[in-house]
Parts: C-alpha cells; structure tokens; sequence
C-alpha cells in the first residue's frame, strides 16, 4: 500500500511539473504568435496591432494588380471602404485573382503598404474567407450607422 | 430508381442501427441470448443496408445521372473514370455517406470476427456501435441525403474541384476515414467495458487489434494527405498546422498513447480507468475533427458547405457522445479495481511517460486549434494560431518523448534497470553523438539544431534495431540461433521496432526539408537563369499542352552544375475549363538525399515568368517514414496472440515473448 501511495506521489508530481511546463510554453507561444486579423478600414485607421505581423483580409481591387520585373507583385486590397497596398515577392496562389476574397498575413511599412509574407486565397471559387465576409460585413455596418471603425 | 432505392436502404439501416442500439442492452441485462444476438444481425443488416446506399450513389456518379442534385454539383461526364468514382466522397454529403459506411463495416468486422467475444460483451459493444451508426446516419437522412433530385435534370454536372482530381487525394478520404472511424470500436469497447464495469487483460487484447487497424490507417491516411498537399499545393511545405490537419493528428496522437496504454493494461492489469479515458477521447476527438471539418466553422479546401443545421446537428452528436461517455466514466471508472503497482524505473513507468507527452501535446494543438474559434465566438478579436505556436509547444513535448523512447522499449516491466539499458544503448548513443559532431563539422554551428535533429533520427532507429537485436540475443549466441529467434519472434516485437524506427526516419525527413531547405523565388525570361543552391537553374521554354480535361501551361526547367546539365524538370499550370479554375503541378524530382521542386507562377507584364525553386533535402523520409510506421502497426497486427479471436477470458495467458527483452 505505501508503495502505490508513493507511486501515485511521483504521478501527481511528474504530471504537475510536466502541465505547468506545457502551461508556460502554450502561454509564451500564444503571446509571441497570435495573428490578429484586421480589416483594411483598419489598417487606414492605423489601430493595427504594434510591430508584430498580423492578417488582413478583403477583395483584390480590380486592376490594381502589378507583376514587377524584380517578381513582387503589387495590388491593393479592399474591405468596399478603404483600400490598403500590399506588396508581395512570391508565387501567388492558383486562385488569386481580381475581385477574389484573399487573405494576406505580413507586416505594415511605414509608408503604409502591407508587406506580405504570405497570401492565402482558398481553393474554391465561390469560397470567401470567412474572415473576409465578416470584414465586409462590419465595413457595411460602419456605413449605416456612422459609429466609426469597428474596435477589434 | 436506383437512388431511389439507395434513399431506402438508408431509412432501413437506420431503423435497424436503431435496433441494434437498443434492444440488446436490455437484453444483455435480462441474460437474454436471443436479444443478445440481434446485435450480430443488425450490425450485419446495417452493413449490408448501408453497402446498398453507397453502391448506388456510386452508380449514379459512374453512369453521371445528372437527375441526382449530388452528382450534377460534383461532378461530370467528361471525368476520367477514377475520378467519377473519387468524386463519390469529394463532397459532403458523399463523404458522410462514407464516413456511415466504414462505421457499418467495423460494427459488421466485430460482429464476425469477435466470435471469442462473451455475448453479453459483444451485445454491448454492438449496442453502442449501433447508437453512432443512428446518429450519423439520421445526420445524413436528415440534413445530408445524397439522393435529393434535380427536376429538370441538368445536360451535364459542375464538374469536381480539379485539385481534388488526383490519385493520391483519391485514397487519402477512406484511408482517413478507416481511421477516424475505427477508433469507434474502441469507444464502443470501453463503454461496454464501462457498463459491466470490468476492465482486464482479456478486454485490452480485444480491444488491440481494433486500435491497431484504425491507428495505422490514420496513420497512412495523414501521410497521404500531407503527401498530397506537398505535391499539389505548389508550395514545397508537407505540414501547415491548418486546422483541418490538427483535426485528424490529434485523434492520432490519442490514439497512440491508446495503443501504449492498452499494452500496460494487458500486461500488468493497471492503467485502466486511463486507458479508458484514452479510448473515450480518441473517439471523441475523431467526432470533433468531423465536427471542425463538415461543419463549416473552419475555412478550408475540406470544407464543402456550410450549412448552419448541419453544424448544429453534428454538434448535437457530439455533445450527446462525448458527454454520455464521460458521465458514464465518471460513475463506473472508481468502480474499476486498481492493479498492480510498479517502480518509477520500468517499462510501465516508461509507457506513461509516453501517455503523459502525448496527452500533454493532444491538449496544446487542441487549444491552439479551438482558441481561435472560441475567441470568435464570445466576441474577441479575430486571430488566427500559425504554426510558430505549434512548432514552439509542440517539439518541446516531443523532444524527451523521442529521447526516452529507446530507453523505454528497453526496460523491464514492474521494475527496470536503467544503468542496464543504458549500458546496452552506449553504442547507438555514441553514434549519434558522432552523427552530431559529423553534421556540425560539416553544416556548421549555425545549424546546430539540425545536427541535434540528425542525432536524434539516428538514435531512434539505431534505438529499435538494438531493441530487436537484443531480443535475438545477437553477438551473444551463434548468428545460426539469432537467425531462428529472429523467426521465433512475436511480430509485435518485429511491428514495434518498425513503428519506432519509422518515426527516426521521420524525424530525419523533418531535420532535413526543415533546416536545410533552400527556397529562390525569381522572375525569368524564356533562357534565363539564376541560382539555386550550388545549382544554376534556366527556364529553358515555356508551352501549351492540352490534356484530358485541362489545359495546360508547361514550363521546362534545367538544372546545370558547373556549365553541365544535372536534370531537367517540367513544371506545369493547369486550367481545367469546366469548373474554371487553375491549378498548379508542380515539376518534382524526388531522390532519397533531396528532391527539387519548380514551380511555374505567372506572366509578368514584361514577359517574365515567377518561379519559385525548392531544394528540400531528406524530404521524402517523412513520407517513408510515416509508412514504416505504419506498416509496423500492421505488421503487429499480424501477430498470432493479437489477432482478432484468439485470446478468450478463461484462458491464461500466454508466456509472453517479450520477456526475452526483459
């Protein structure tokens, strides 16, 4: 009997130490890589989230798309009421294209142009991002009643 | 017609899965056998019944009876054959249809194959595979059906989504779904177990072959789908941490703490509330992968519809499930007699380690999954969890868990003896210092946490051959003896040391396409050249080509070394004019050192061309080394004591081979 007792000792304490360990890396990690998603009202607003990379979501802008010779595509994204200039280097997705919803993780410059260091555009093309329909929805909200840009 | 009938072999197998849900736990009460073995019947009429409504949805897609609203959206008559027949399960209401018909079979497989099973037992586990099988397939009649009709019939369907046209992609669903759905049987297990409140060895040997069969097929299922995403996507990555990925590896990693679990219950009759606990959240965490998956509540390429009643209904199933089984547990586990005991040092000490890591990791990609949605959903800001989070909580975990693998398999139940297995374990970590020290020499210091990744591969497969070398007795008698050990051995040895060794060549893969990965994105006239790696890589021309259903884009690339052609590879953009979209595939050369990986993007307005280059070295051995796990789950499988039917409760147990080891 002592021996479970002790057994069950070394159970609770090895599984305390090991939670409490696993506790402090998901916290750290949280805090260091959550990706908050902005909408293009947003980032015109400036309350984007301080010198970390975050999420913008809306629509390709018709005709706004630049292939550089250096391969960085510009374009511009929009939530219906503010546009936002995103630069990207990279191959764009399959489904990238103008008037599609895409959503674009990366960091803001200083002269305001998003740099992008990944483009998502999802593989079906009657799909809008979730996180785009909700940002055009809040962008129609902001038009009727006047309150300003949604807080985030 | 034939949908028609397909509709009502439905209705029937849910009546009948109604039956076999209810009747026979009162008969197991009463002692009545005749009740008893209507489950047997009904687990048979129900696979039967459900065959019946796949064989006829899959008829309405090979004969593209477009007057079937399912078949006219997904898919259409000038698909290659294969294709109409994937396209079956590429959408959602085909997929559920799937996911019933697998359920049928394991509850059809136990009812045949679990003749050694006690009635009263069977009649239980039945029972409650009877109950899932009501719920999903009133999920599919009621919010799902495959068979609804399109009056007036359209000339001709959408079309499937081209990127799901694919051969791998064909078989990563049912592979998936064998798995996810397999575990079932496990949950059905450990709550009959919970019902007749008894829990032994006999019960852990049933219960391992089922664990076995739904753990390898999750297993092959997720490395065909990263497989797939790697050679679709276009993008050179084999693993996102996209939610819908998590959905399937968390039942994994559940499951594979199960499979140890179940190993301590059987040999030495402790761990069983836990292990029931594990059989429980396995299965709990396949429904909430569904869940995350079919609802719509994520956004991904699996998510066909989203639909609110659906979401709704199959949240409902899981509540329902996942709730009873805990309120079952919570009333019957302190019913359960406690077991043996044993020392911090052993086998069993070991395998809970192992349980513990791994339950520890199913909760951080659990939270990193869910707390996005759950932020959402009481209003907080949006967020989305990337892969840092994961990589930062998630090697961590594994990192001692691959340490002490080896030194676990080593140790002896009840009481092991550490300095022993160390001792027997100093040439296989002395290699892989030296494997160490040989990278750092030759990658430098700046990569040392690939040459710590090198050194951990090689440690776990030198790790199970010394296992198995010592199970043989190798060096210490003649190689003749060896050689017939070697034969004599339980193929659960044999399946552990491939299982275990699989894994180091994983981790070899993830070492190697992770830290050693060279990645150029350029724009390239027609001719023109720019470096990868050690290699100059033209574009040498790019082409038309018109292909079954698709057109397509071909870029040719060569690859020279010092002015000399070292390969070539073509690279292509595909648009499928049916369903209007474009699709890369991407020119791959795989060898087991590196594959090269080109990627044709789009025309700039200058004529150029975006290119993407991989190199990814070691790449392959993540798929290669999945598979060898893999097999060694079915290789234990095979084994003559695991197998489906051979132990029976009264009978003692078998002098366990594994003792040799000891």
């Amino acid at each position: 009997m002592r021996l479970r007792k002790k057994q069950r000792l070394y159970l609770v304490l090895g599984s305390l130490i090991l939670l409490g360990g696993a506790a402090a890396l998901v916290l750290t990690a949280l805090e260091q890589n959550v990706a908050f998603f902005v909408t293009p009202s947003q980032v015109a607003a400036r309350e984007v989230p301080e010198a970390r990379n975050f999420r913008i979501g809306g629509l390709v802008v018709a005709g706004s798309i630049e292939h550089a010779a250096d391969g960085v595509v510009r374009f511009r994204l929009t939530d219906t009421q503010q546009e936002v200039p995103v630069q990207y280097a990279g191959v764009l997705p399959d489904l990238f294209r103008e008037g599609q919803g895409i959503v674009a993780q990366g960091e803001l410059e200083p002269d305001g142009t998003f740099r992008a260091i990944e483009v998502l555009a999802k593989h079906d093309e009657s799909y809008m991002p979730k996180e785009v329909v909700d940002s055009l929805k809040d962008a129609g909200v902001w038009q009727h009643d006047g309150s300003g840009v949604p807080s985030q | 017609m034939i949908p028609e009938l397909g509709h009502l072999a439905l209705v029937l197998a849910l009546t009948l899965a109604l039956l076999q849900g209810t009747l026979p736990l009162w008969s197991a009460v009463r002692g009545d056998p005749v009740g008893m073995r209507l489950a047997v019947s009904g687990a048979v009429g129900q696979f039967v019944m459900v065959t019946l409504a796949f064989g006829a949805l899959t008829w309405a897609y090979v004969a593209s009876d477009f007057s079937v609203a399912n078949v006219a959206t997904n898919s259409h008559s000038a698909k290659p054959l294969i294709y109409k027949i994937s396209g079956v399960w590429g959408n959602h209401e085909g997929s559920l249809l799937l996911w019933v018909w697998i359920l049928a079979i394991f509850g059809a497989a136990v009812a045949a194959l679990g003749a050694n099973l006690p009635l009263p037992f069977k009649a239980r586990v039945l029972a409650v595979q009877g109950l899932i099988g009501a719920g999903f397939l009133a999920f599919v009649l009621f919010t799902s059906n495959p068979f609804l009709r399109l009056d007036p019939a359209p000339l001709d369907g959408n079309g499937l989504n081209p990127i799901l046209q694919d051969p791998g992609l064909a078989m990563h669903p049912p592979m998936l779904y064998l798995g996810y759905v397999g575990l079932s049987t496990a949950f059905s297990f450990a709550m009959a177990a919970l019902i007749e409140g008894q829990v032994d060895a006999a019960w852990a040997r049933w219960l391992r072959p089922w664990v076995l069969v739904a753990w390898a097929a999750l297993t092959f299922g997720i490395a065909l789908g990263s497989w797939w995403a790697y050679y679709t996507l276009g993008w050179g990555g084999w693993w996102f941490w996209d939610p819908v990925e998590n959905a399937s590896f968390m039942p994994w990693l559940a499951a594979t703490a199960l499979l140890h679990s179940a190993v301590v219950v059987e040999k030495r009759d402790t761990l069983k509330a836990w292990t029931i606990l594990l059989a429980i959240l396995s299965f709990a965490l396949s429904l909430l992968g569904t869940f995350l998956v079919r609802s719509g509540v994520l956004t991904s390429v699996h998510a066909f519809a989203s639909d609110p009643t659906r979401g709704v209904f199959i949240l409902a199933l899981l509540v329902v499930a996942i709730g009873g089984a805990f309120a079952m547990f919570a009333w019957r586990a302190p019913m359960l007699r406690p077991g043996g005991s044993f020392a911090p040092i052993s086998r069993e000490s070991g395998l809970l380690l192992n349980n513990v890591l791994l339950a520890t990791a199913v909760g951080t990609v659990l939270l990193g999954t869910l707390y996005p949605l759950f932020l959402d959903t009481v209003g907080g800001p949006k967020i989305s969890v990337g892969p840092p989070y994961f990589d930062a909580t998630f090697v961590p975990l594994m990192v001692p868990l691959l340490l002490a693998m080896p030194v676990g398999s080593l140790l002896a139940w009840k009481r092991g003896d550490l300095p022993g297995v160390l001792q027997r374990l100093r040439l296989a970590f002395l290699a892989a210092l030296l494997a160490v020290g040989l990278a750092l020499l030759l990658l430098g210091w700046q990569l040392l946490g690939a040459a710590l990744g090198f050194g951990l591969a090689l440690w776990l497969v030198l790790g199970a051959l010394v296992d198995l070398a010592e199970r043989i007795a190798l060096f210490r008698v003649t190689p003749r003896q060896s050689l017939r050990r070697l034969r004599g051995l339980p193929r659960s040895a044999l399946g552990v040391a491939l299982a275990h060794a699989g894994v180091g060549l994983l981790v070899l893969g993830v070492t190697g396409a992770t830290a050693l990965r060279e990645e150029r994105i350029a724009a390239l006239a027609v001719g023109e050249a720019t470096a990868l790696g050690s290699l100059q890589v033209r574009l040498v021309e790019v082409h038309q080509e018109q292909g079954p259903n698709y057109v397509a884009t071909v870029g040719e690339f060569q690859a020279e070394r010092n002015g000399e052609e070292v390969h070539r590879i073509r690279s292509e953009k595909r648009f499928f004019p049916v369903e209007g979209m474009p699709t890369t595939k991407p020119g791959i050369l795989t060898s087991p050192w590196a594959d090269h990986y080109y990627v044709l993007g789009d025309q700039a307005a200058d004529g150029r061309w975006a290119v993407r280059l991989y190199r990814e070295p070691l790449v392959v051995w993540i798929w290669w080394g999945a598979a060898v796990t893999g097999l060694g789950g079915l290789v234990s499988l095979s084994d003559r004591r695991l197998r489906v039917g051979a132990p029976s409760r009264a009978r003692r147990r078998l002098p366990a081979g594994e003792g040799m080891a000891a």
